[in-house]
C-alpha cells in the first residue's frame, strides 16, 4: 500500500473512489453521443453521403444508451436509493438532472429510431404472420398508414425531433463533462473547458465506432464498400478531431503557462503517473497519428484500399485514444491528492463489483443489443442501395 | 426481626410493582434520551446556535489522542483508512524540503524517523471538516442527503445517501470518506449528539494542551469569539471560497 502512494496524501484518499466504472460512463455516453451526431448528419443536414449509416448510427446510439446507466448504477453504495435522483434531486448539483436529461434522450432517441423505421415495421406488420405480425403490429403501435401523406408528416416530425437531439445529445454529454469541470477541489478536473472537451472526444469516438461497426457489417454481409460514405465520415472525424485536441491541448498548455499553485502536482501527475496514458495513447496514438492518416486519405486520390486501411486503423487508435482520455481525466484526476502534495495509484481489480471483468462486460453488451435491434430493425438496406434519392419506396 | 403479614404483603406488592413498572420507565428515559440524540429538539433549539472551531496549532504536540477519541466516539472503523480527523506533521528539512505525513491519522503518535540536526522547523497541524458556510460536499450531492444544520453543521443522511461519492470528490480537504459498511458517504459531526446536550466534540474534550477548541458563534462570550476577537486568523484554502468554519492560528503557508 505505501509504495502506491508518493509524497503526502490526505489520510483519507487512501483509496480512489472512483473506479474503472466511472471512466466507462463517460466513454459510453460519448459513443451515444457521437453516433447520434454521425447519423444527424444525413437526418438534419442531409448529408446524403452518410445516408447509408445513417439509420444504422441511430441504432448503435441506442445500444449503448441502453447501458450506458449500468456502470454508475453498479457503482452506487446504495443502487436502490438511485432512483431518488428522480424523485428528490437536489438541484444544485451537477449530477441531479442527471435522470432526467438521460431519460429525456432516451425519449428523443427512441422516437426517432421509431420515425426512421416506421415504414419498415408497417411493411413487416402487414406482410407476415403469428407472432412476428403481432411484434411488428405492437412495434407500429397498430397504426398502419404509410401513404405519402403520412409519411411527410413523419418526416417533418423526424426532422424536429433531430433537432431537438442535437442539443440533447450535446447536453447530454457536454453535462457529463460538467461533472469533472465543476470541481473545484480538483484542479485537474476544474476548467470550463471539460464540457466542451468531453463533447467533442465524444464526438470523435462515436464517428470512429461507427466507420468500425461499418467495416464489420460490410465485411459479415459482404456488402460492397460506399467509398463516399467512409471517406465522409471520415473527413468529419478529422474536423472533431482538430477541434478535440486543439482544445485538449489549449487546457495542458494554459495549465502550463499559467503556472498557478497546483502545477507542480501536475507536473508530477503527467511525467510520473499518466505519461503513457496521457502522452502516449491519448495525444500520439489517439491523436497525432490518426490525424496524418486521415488528412493523407484526404489528400491522397485513388488507391482506395490503403486508404481504407488507413481510416481502420485511424478509428481503432481514435476509440481506445478517446478511453485512454476518460481514464486521465477520471483516474488521473483521483492520483493526486487535494493536498497538493502526494500521489497515490489506482490498482483496478478483475472481479467485483467495481471490476475489470464487469466494464469488459458492460462494454461488450451493447454489441449484443445492437445486435439484438438490428435484428428486430434491420438498417441493411440503406447500405447496399444504389439510389440514394429514394428513401423509402425502393422495395 | 418478625415481619408481620400487612409488612410482608406490602414489601411484595412494592417489589411486584416496581419489577413491572421499572423496566417501562427506564425504556422510556432510555427511549427518550435516543431521540433526543437523533434529532434536536427537546430543549434543544437549533436557531439558537451557531458552531465554530479553532485549531491553535501552536499548541498542537502530535499526542493524536483528539483522532482516538473520534474513532472511539463515533463508532468510525478502527482498523480501516478512514478518519473524521487526523493530524499532520510538517517538518521541514535543512536542505529545503517540506515533508509532511500523517500515519494512520496520528492516532498512534509520530515516531522520528528524520534525525533531529537535519530538522529546521516541525510543527503539527490538526485537521476536521471545515463545516464550510458554502459547502461544496453539500452544493454537489445530487439527492439531497447531505445538509447544513440552522447551526451550521453538516451533516449525512445515512438513510437517503445513494453512495454516488461525488461529495468525497468535490470536498477539497478530503475530510469525507465512504462508510463500506453503509455504503454512504460519512464524516465527522462535530459531534452532533454531544454538543446538542451542551458537551464539547470528543476530539476537543480530548485534547491535552486545548489546541482544539469549539464554541458558538453567536455568543459573543464563547472561546471560539473571543479567540476571533482578538487573534490572527487563517482558514484552509481560502482561494476556494468554501468559507470554512474552523480557524486555524498559527496557520503556515505550506499547509493545504
Amino acid at each position: 500500500m505505501e509504495s502506491l502512494v508518493w509524497g503526502y496524501v490526505y489520510p483519507n484518499e487512501a483509496e480512489i473512489q472512483w473506479s474503472i466504472l466511472i471512466v466507462l460512463y463517460p466513454y459510453i455516453t460519448g459513443l451515444v453521443a457521437g453516433a447520434f451526431i454521425a447519423s444527424s448528419l444525413y437526418h438534419v443536414f442531409g448529408n446524403k453521403e452518410i445516408k447509408p449509416v445513417a439509420r444504422f448510427a441511430l441504432l448503435t446510439a441506442l445500444a449503448f444508451l441502453c447501458v450506458a446507466m449500468l456502470p454508475l448504477l453498479a457503482h452506487l453504495g446504495n443502487p436502490l436509493r438511485g432512483i431518488e435522483i428522480m424523485f428528490t434531486p437536489h438541484l444544485t448539483s451537477a449530477m441531479s438532472g442527471f435522470g432526467y436529461i438521460f431519460s429525456f434522450y432516451f425519449i428523443v432517441v427512441v422516437l426517432e429510431v421509431w420515425l426512421a423505421f416506421r415504414v419498415d415495421i408497417v411493411k413487416t406488420a402487414l406482410n407476415s404472420r403469428g407472432w412476428k405480425e403481432l411484434l411488428y403490429s405492437a412495434l407500429a403501435l397498430f397504426s398502419y398508414d404509410i401513404s405519402e401523406k403520412a409519411l411527410e408528416a413523419d418526416e417533418k416530425l423526424g426532422k424536429k425531433l433531430a433537432i431537438i437531439g442535437i442539443p440533447s445529445a450535446a447536453f447530454l454529454h457536454g453535462y457529463v463533462g460538467f461533472i469533472f469541470g465543476g470541481i473545484k477541489a480538483n484542479p485537474w478536473w476544474s476548467t470550463p473547458l471539460m464540457p466542451i472537451i468531453f463533447l467533442m472526444s465524444a464526438i470523435v469516438s462515436g464517428i470512429a465506432l461507427l466507420i468500425l461497426l461499418y467495416l464489420i457489417v460490410i465485411k459479415i454481409k459482404k456488402y460492397p464498400l460506399n467509398y463516399n460514405t467512409l471517406y465522409s465520415l471520415a473527413h468529419y472525424l478529422w474536423i472533431f478531431l482538430i477541434v478535440d485536441v486543439v482544445l485538449e491541448l489549449l487546457e495542458i498548455i494554459s495549465m502550463k503557462y499559467e503556472a498557478l499553485e497546483e502545477i507542480e502536482i501536475i507536473e508530477h501527475l503527467l511525467a510520473e503517473k499518466i505519461a503513457f496514458t496521457f502522452y502516449g495513447i491519448q495525444l500520439t496514438m489517439g491523436a497525432l497519428i490518426p490525424f496524418i492518416l486521415l488528412l493523407l486519405v484526404g489528400v491522397m486520390k485513388n488507391r482506395d484500399k490503403l486508404k481504407v486501411v488507413m481510416v481502420t486503423i485511424s478509428s481503432v487508435f481514435i476509440v481506445i485514444g478517446v478511453f485512454a482520455m476518460r481514464w486521465n481525466v477520471v483516474i488521473g484526476g483521483q492520483e493526486i491528492s487535494k493536498s497538493l502534495a502526494g500521489t497515490l495509484t489506482y490498482e483496478p481489480v478483475f472481479f467485483g463489483q467495481e471490476g475489470v471483468l464487469l466494464a469488459i462486460i458492460i462494454l461488450i453488451l451493447p454489441l449484443i443489443i445492437l445486435r439484438v435491434i438490428t435484428y428486430i430493425l434491420p438498417p441493411w438496406k440503406d447500405m447496399i442501395e444504389e439510389n440514394e434519392e429514394a428513401v423509402v419506396s425502393s422495395e | 426481626m418478625k415481619l408481620s403479614r400487612r409488612d410482608f404483603t406490602k414489601i411484595g406488592s412494592k417489589i411486584v410493582i416496581g419489577a413491572a413498572t421499572g423496566p417501562v420507565i427506564i425504556d422510556a428515559l432510555v427511549k427518550k434520551a435516543q431521540a433526543s440524540e437523533s434529532s434536536p429538539d427537546g430543549d434543544y433549539d437549533w436557531n439558537k446556535h451557531y458552531w465554530g472551531y479553532v485549531v491553535d496549532t501552536t499548541k498542537c504536540i502530535g499526542c493524536g489522542r483528539c483522532a482516538n477519541a473520534c474513532k472511539r466516539e463515533n463508532e468510525v472503523p478502527f482498523d480501516e483508512p478512514v478518519y473524521r480527523t487526523w493530524i499532520e506533521r510538517y517538518r521541514k528539512l535543512k536542505d529545503g524540503e517540506m515533508k509532511i505525513d500523517s500515519p494512520n491519522a496520528g492516532i498512534d503518535g509520530f515516531t522520528d524517523d528524520i534525525p533531529e540536526e537535519e530538522i529546521n522547523k516541525a510543527f503539527y497541524v490538526p485537521k476536521i471538516c471545515n463545516h464550510c458556510e458554502n459547502a461544496p460536499c453539500v452544493q454537489v450531492c445530487p439527492v439531497g442527503a447531505t445538509y447544513t444544520t440552522n447551526d451550521g453543521v453538516i451533516l449525512v443522511d445515512f438513510e437517503y445517501c445513494i453512495g454516488c461519492r461525488y461529495c468525497i470528490q468535490a470536498c477539497p480537504y478530503g475530510a469525507r470518506y465512504f462508510n463500506l459498511e453503509k455504503g454512504t458517504a460519512d464524516k465527522c459531526t462535530w459531534c452532533y449528539h454531544r454538543i446538542t446536550k451542551g458537551l464539547l466534540p470528543a476530539c476537543v474534550q480530548a485534547c491535552p494542551v486545548g489546541a482544539r477548541k469549539f464554541g458558538d458563534l453567536k455568543d459573543p462570550e464563547s472561546i471560539v469569539n473571543k479567540i476571533l476577537d482578538k487573534e490572527r486568523i487563517n482558514v484552509l484554502k481560502p482561494d476556494l471560497g468554501t468559507k470554512p468554519k474552523v480557524y486555524y492560528l498559527g496557520l503556515d503557508r505550506e499547509v493545504r
